[in-house]
């Protein structure tokens, strides 16, 4: 860790005489099929500039139409998150000369969010047990994606140093729902947690609302973290400063953490903090600084005047609120009931991100217990290694549902069990197949065993003379011995009872 | 009273990332306190009750359905960039950082 981390005093130190203020500004991209304001595909991946049209180029004379479907999202977002929905909002130009934005302009909204004054909360864990922390929602408002840039000629493709940029519009225009936090004010030992954990909790909402899959390591949700902090005891808020695409869980926590110690030591060499832009850098667990305020863009936002107003009936958001699902702590607290985990057991599986899928799981046929061993075992460690979420590891909610089957019907043991799950994450099939291909299934038919055994017996004479002698301890051994040479694919349980057949005779 | 300022007029310019020489500034700087000026005249009739205007047009929510249409294709796309490489436009060195 390079110098500048260790001068920074200890977050232990901070927090003992600091008190922080945050504020979350989260983009979340909307899983519409088509853009916000043209009819081209959204779909990942796609060859450069394939989707893109006239009207997402900016070319001149084009129109932009409002995708209807984007603002249900965005209005269910609002409502999701207790938020009062505008009777009357209007589309704004936001003005600026980058070439991620072919029109030199991004419509968003300015004064006149979809969405505004809103709450929702957090769970999160303190010394004392769990703490719930309520959130305040500023606003949720709608604009659209920009392009991807691809800087060439510097070194690992930044900014700096490059020669020139390649753009690809797909992305520009691509629905945006950007959500905003009041102040957040919590004690600083907690701020980093809370901080991920609304982020959490914002991903779980969007998912369980059905308007975005909010996979971060895509982009399709996006992180900036206010920081502001205060000597405890004083009550004039602190500069702040905005750290930028902060794009995974952790970093969130990370980020947050840094940038706490950050101002700490600003403050205590007595100097001012600088309000900024900060960048945050997942390599090296720090932040570098941007713009700053003195260079801060002036956007001259003047309402849209290619898009009319939206004025959303009252029946309609209605009829929107009819469509939400149960919210998160309410389906948390019921699933927890249902699988009657207890309040750390629940935690860990919600911090994971598994709760959707342990569910899925059980509703294929695990027992719940079952279910969360896999999601946060086995599967938890492969995505780990490959930096992926784990729905995107590649064993679904019913294989593990499965391989529980076969656990239950004495077809696997444990070790066997993992063996197949392995096989299914390294892409050898279904657990069926990756059996059927590997040769896993339990043996216990006892022609296949007795000659195990009687080897087992005979390489181990003194351990077989102590169990004919009623000794019953170096039964194990015997039973191990026969596991080793089968593999571990024997029936544990059948092989002890040959064993003691053999034995007792 | 000019409306508006030499200074802000080069803020705009800076902001439009136009290159004005100190006389075309003085010289635009004249030209757009005119047409403030006459846009300005507005504000003169305008009564407390009359709301500023951003739409002509008595309409809202008009929307189109979450359906695809044709894209252009990457050739066509490109076609009307100065340079293009890799299926993508290709612009010169951003200066300044990352939006
Ligand atoms: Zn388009």
């Amino acid at each position: 860790m390079p110098t500048a981390t260790t001068a920074l005093p200890s977050f232990d130190d901070v927090i003992a005489r600091f008190d922080p203020v945050m504020g979350m500004e989260v983009h979340v991209e909307l899983g519409t099929v088509t853009k916000m304001f043209c009819g081209c595909s959204t779909e990942f991946g796609a060859e450069p500039n394939t989707q893109v049209c006239p009207t997402c180029l900016g070319l001149p004379g084009s129109l932009p139409v409002v995708n209807r479907t984007a603002v249900e999202s965005a209005m269910r977002i609002g409502l999701a998150l207790n938020c009062h929905i505008a009777e009357y909002c209007r589309f704004a130009r936001k003005n600026y000369f980058y070439p991620d934005m072919p029109k030199n302009f991004q419509i968003s909204q300015y004064d006149e969010p979809i969405a505004f004054d809103g709450w929702t909360e957090v769970t999160v864990d303190t010394d004392d047990g769990p703490r719930v922390v309520p959130i305040g929602i500023e606003r949720a408002h709608m604009e659209e994606d920009t392009g991807k840039s691809l800087h060439v000629g510097g070194s690992t493709g930044r900014i700096h140093g490059a020669s020139h940029s390649l753009l690809d519009y797909n992305r520009a225009g691509i629905p945006l729902i950007e959500i905003v936090t009041k102040p957040i004010e919590v004690e600083a030992a907690l701020a980093p947690a809370v901080a991920r954990a609304y982020v959490t909790e914002l991903r779980e909402l969007v998912r369980a609302l059905g308007v975005s899959e909010a996979r971060m390591e895509l982009g399709q949700m996006r992180c900036d973290a206010n920081v502001s902090l205060r000597p405890r005891g004083t009550t004039t808020f602190g500069t702040r400063s905005e750290t930028k695409n902060v794009n995974s869980l952790r970093s969130v926590e990370r980020a947050v953490t840094y940038e706490i110690r950050r101002h700490a030591a600003v403050l205590d060499a007595g100097e001012p903090v600088v309000q900024e832009t900060r960048h945050w850098h997942e390599d090296t667990g720090e932040t570098t600084a941007g713009r700053t305020k003195e260079e801060a863009e002036d956007y001259r936002y003047f309402p849209e005047p290619d898009l009319v107003p939206l004025a959303p009936s009252r029946e309609w958001v209605e009829e929107l609120r009819g469509t939400l699902p149960e919210p998160p702590a309410a389906r948390r607290a019921r699933l927890q009931g249902e699988w009657g985990f207890t309040d750390l057991e629940m935690r860990d599986v919600v911090n994971a991100g598994a709760m959707g899928l342990v569910e899925e799981t059980v509703t294929a046929g695990s027992d719940p217990a079952g279910a969360k061993k896999w999601w946060l075992g086995e599967i938890a460690r492969t995505a780990n290694e490959r930096g992926a979420e784990l729905d995107q590891v590649g064993i679904t909610p019913q294989q593990v549902a499965r391989v529980q089957e076969l656990i239950g019907a004495g077809t696997l043991n444990d070790k066997l069990a993992r063996q197949v799950v392995e096989g299914v994450l390294a892409g050898e099939g279904s657990p069926d197949e990756v059996i059927e291909a590997r040769g896993l299934a339990v043996v216990s038919d006892d022609a296949a065993l007795g000659a195990a055994v009687d080897d087992a017996i005979a390489a181990m004479p003194d351990a077989a003379e102590k169990v004919r002698g009623g000794n019953m301890g170096p039964v194990g051994a015997l039973i191990g011995s026969v596991m080793k040479a089968t593999q571990g694919q024997a029936d544990a349980q059948r092989v002890r009872e040959l064993i003691l057949q053999r034995l007792g005779e | 009273m000019s409306s508006i300022s030499r200074d802000e007029v080069a803020h705009l310019a800076r902001l439009a990332r136009l290159e004005l020489e100190p006389d075309e500034l003085d010289h635009l700087a004249g030209q757009l306190d005119q047409i403030i000026g006459a846009v300005g005249q507005v504000s003169q009739v305008a009564a407390d009750d009359i709301p500023p205007t951003s739409h002509a047009l008595p309409i809202t929510n008009v929307f189109r359905d979450d359906v695809r249409r044709p894209c252009l294709s990457s050739e066509a796309a490109l076609s009307g960039a100065p340079e293009a490489e890799e299926g993508r436009f290709r612009v010169p060195q951003i200066l300044g950082e990352e939006q």
